[in-house]
């Protein structure tokens, strides 16, 4: 498996590199800057329909995990990459997920530390153990990650107060685990290190199949990798090709650090810091509302039918199916830049016809009062996520830049 | 005799059941806020311990809790008192078992059935239950509202 894997990656990159080369369909729309493919910093990434084979517009890349300090390690392929998250969960084998590598636990006292994960459409459960993660040439060290494992302790009611389903097989996350690698550098941050009714209650210590809430130190967390490698580790940059049609599959690049190497340098990019709420904010036909940007959500999913236009699908109420492609441009903006963002809607209906396509550049949905610029923005773009509190030549994170 | 006490005992079981059941039932609308009343505000700010502050439009009143972690929940209030709608925003996930309160099943079971094509924000409406949730990791944002009960001429969009 990892043999071919290894083999199998540059042989792709290189053909799509030539592909674009010879002007084969794709294209980068920033200064038209080829997409980084070599150095010891680079990871691939592709867009495809995952190890479920049941994506849209799912961002995966492998990981490869060791026992830390030891040579004793597993490559995890099809794991999400997702800005809009932190930390690395790895779906157990008992889940259906690729893990059998048996890690050290995270223990508190006698109990094994247990995490409720929140997402917004499910949570992940199941234990914090320890791992060294491997990314391109990158590794960070002794790192707390959590497993996602039905089979751990009874879910705690608080963690399923938020009435959405527990997303704990291969089928419901669509991928073997989720790398997050957003402008965070914990999954929880002080809150969880406080005792007492202010502690969101993400970490809990468990015996048995009971499990207490616990006071998490930011150290002890589940924590963004991209923050603990040696060097590079102020942020990173999503390069992907601009897409014109739906695709079976789509390849690029995940390149760590921003401005730390020569591969890595900042050209001419609008910066986007976050708000106390890690926002910023878009215009649309004159009204201004919060927006991030999230390589883990799976479309554009702006506003709602009222304020669009666009009909939302009758077989899902997840998506826009307009009669015929609509255009829009919206303006993200913040202190410091303002940005135009031209983009079109599609009928997902239409889109999904085509059972071999799993790229969509025009994949679009509803979300009242929100932009949540998902991973079709990132096709054509270099996207950079800052990680709080570090330094970039283009200012202090976190930030989105593009 | 004997099943005629048998049937005694078994009506004052019953009647025991029912009253045990009465009380929990009212035990969670005390502290739903969704179709509950405005003294259901009152305890969602004393168990998020936030600030509450009110402001008042001609069809509504909109009571604003805000914690000390940084959560904001708007609740809705025609004039009868009744809460038609709540918002969340903030860093943690919300707790729809205490915002939707006895909507929450309703929504529970409808999630466990939804399509999860999308992986992003999701719409649920079930009847005239309508439930927005939105975000990612760290800036969760949601709305719920009762689309029979918003007061007359009061669009959704303006519940933010």
């Amino acid at each position: 498996m990892t043999a071919l894997r290894l083999w199998v990656w540059p042989v792709l990159l290189a053909a799509a590199a030539i592909m674009a080369s010879c002007g084969g369909g794709s294209s980068h729309n920033n200064s038209m800057a080829p997409i980084v493919t070599s150095g010891s910093n680079v990871q691939p990434i592709v867009v495809n329909s995952g190890p479920a084979n049941n994506y849209a517009n799912g961002l995966f890349t492998t990981v490869t995990i060791c026992v830390p300090s030891t040579s004793t390690c597993q490559d995890i392929g099809g794991v999400l990459v997702d800005t809009g998250s932190y930390g690395l969960r790895l779906l157990s084998s008992a889940g259906g997920g690729m893990l059998t590598l048996s890690l050290p636990s995270q223990t508190t006292g006698s109990s094994q530390v247990g995490e409720c994960a929140a997402f917004v459409t499910g949570y992940t459960w199941g234990p914090v153990h320890s791992a060294d993660i491997k990314i391109s040439g990158e590794m960070a060290s002794n790192v707390p990650v959590q497993v996602i494992d039905p089979t751990f302790a009874a879910v705690p009611p608080d963690c399923k107060s938020g009435g959405v389903p527990e997303d704990d097989s291969l089928q419901a996350l669509g991928a073997n685990g989720i790398l997050g690698v957003g402008p965070y550098a914990q999954d929880c941050g002080g809150a969880c290190t406080e005792t007492g009714t202010t502690n969101p209650g993400l970490y809990y210590g468990c015996s048995g199949t009971t499990c207490q809430v616990i006071a998490e130190s930011l150290t002890e967390q589940v924590q963004n990798p991209v923050a603990l490698f040696p060097t590079d580790n102020n942020g990173l940059i999503i390069e992907l090709p601009a897409v014109s049609e739906p695709a079976p599959s789509l390849n690029g690049s995940m390149v760590f650090g921003i401005g730390t190497q020569s591969n890595n340098s900042v050209g001419s990019v609008s910066v986007f810091p976050l708000n106390s709420n890690g926002e910023f904010s878009t215009t649309f036909k004159g009204q201004t509302y919060p927006s991030f940007v999230d390589s883990g959500s799976n479309a554009l999913f702006f506003l709602d039918a009222a304020t669009t236009g666009l009909t939302v699908c009758s077989d899902n109420s997840g998506f826009y199916c307009p009669a015929a492609a609509a255009n829009f441009s919206a303006t993200t903006f913040s202190s410091a830049s303002k940005t135009n963002i031209s983009f079109t809607v599609a009928n997902a209906d239409s889109l999904f016809s085509n059972r071999a396509d799993y790229v969509f550049n025009t994949l679009a949905g509803p979300n009242a009062g929100t932009f949540d610029w998902g991973l079709p923005f990132f096709f054509g773009r270099d996207v950079y996520t800052a990680i709080e509190s570090r330094t970039t030549p283009v200012g202090s994170g976190p930030f989105w830049a593009y | 005799m004997a099943p005629a006490a048998n049937k005694s005992a078994r009506k004052i079981y019953f009647m025991l059941g029912v009253s045990v059941l009465s009380w929990l039932l009212c035990r969670l609308p005390c502290y739903a806020a969704l179709g509950g009343d405005l003294s259901s505000v009152r305890d969602d700010q004393a168990r998020i311990h936030a600030s509450l502050q009110v402001s008042q439009t001609s069809a509504y009143s909109v009571h604003e809790l805000r914690s000390s972690t940084g959560q904001v929940i708007r609740e809705y209030a025609a004039p009868s008192g009744n809460i038609f709608a709540v918002t969340w925003h903030g860093p943690w996930a919300p707790d729809l078992r205490q915002l939707l309160g006895s909507h929450f099943m309703q929504f529970q079971q409808a999630m466990q059935s939804s399509s999860r094509a999308a992986h992003g924000p999701l719409v649920m409406q079930q009847g005239n239950l309508v439930v927005e949730l939105g975000g990612h990791m760290r800036d969760f944002m949601g709305r719920a509202y009762l689309s029979d009960q918003l007061p007359t001429g009061v669009r959704a969009e303006e519940i933010r």
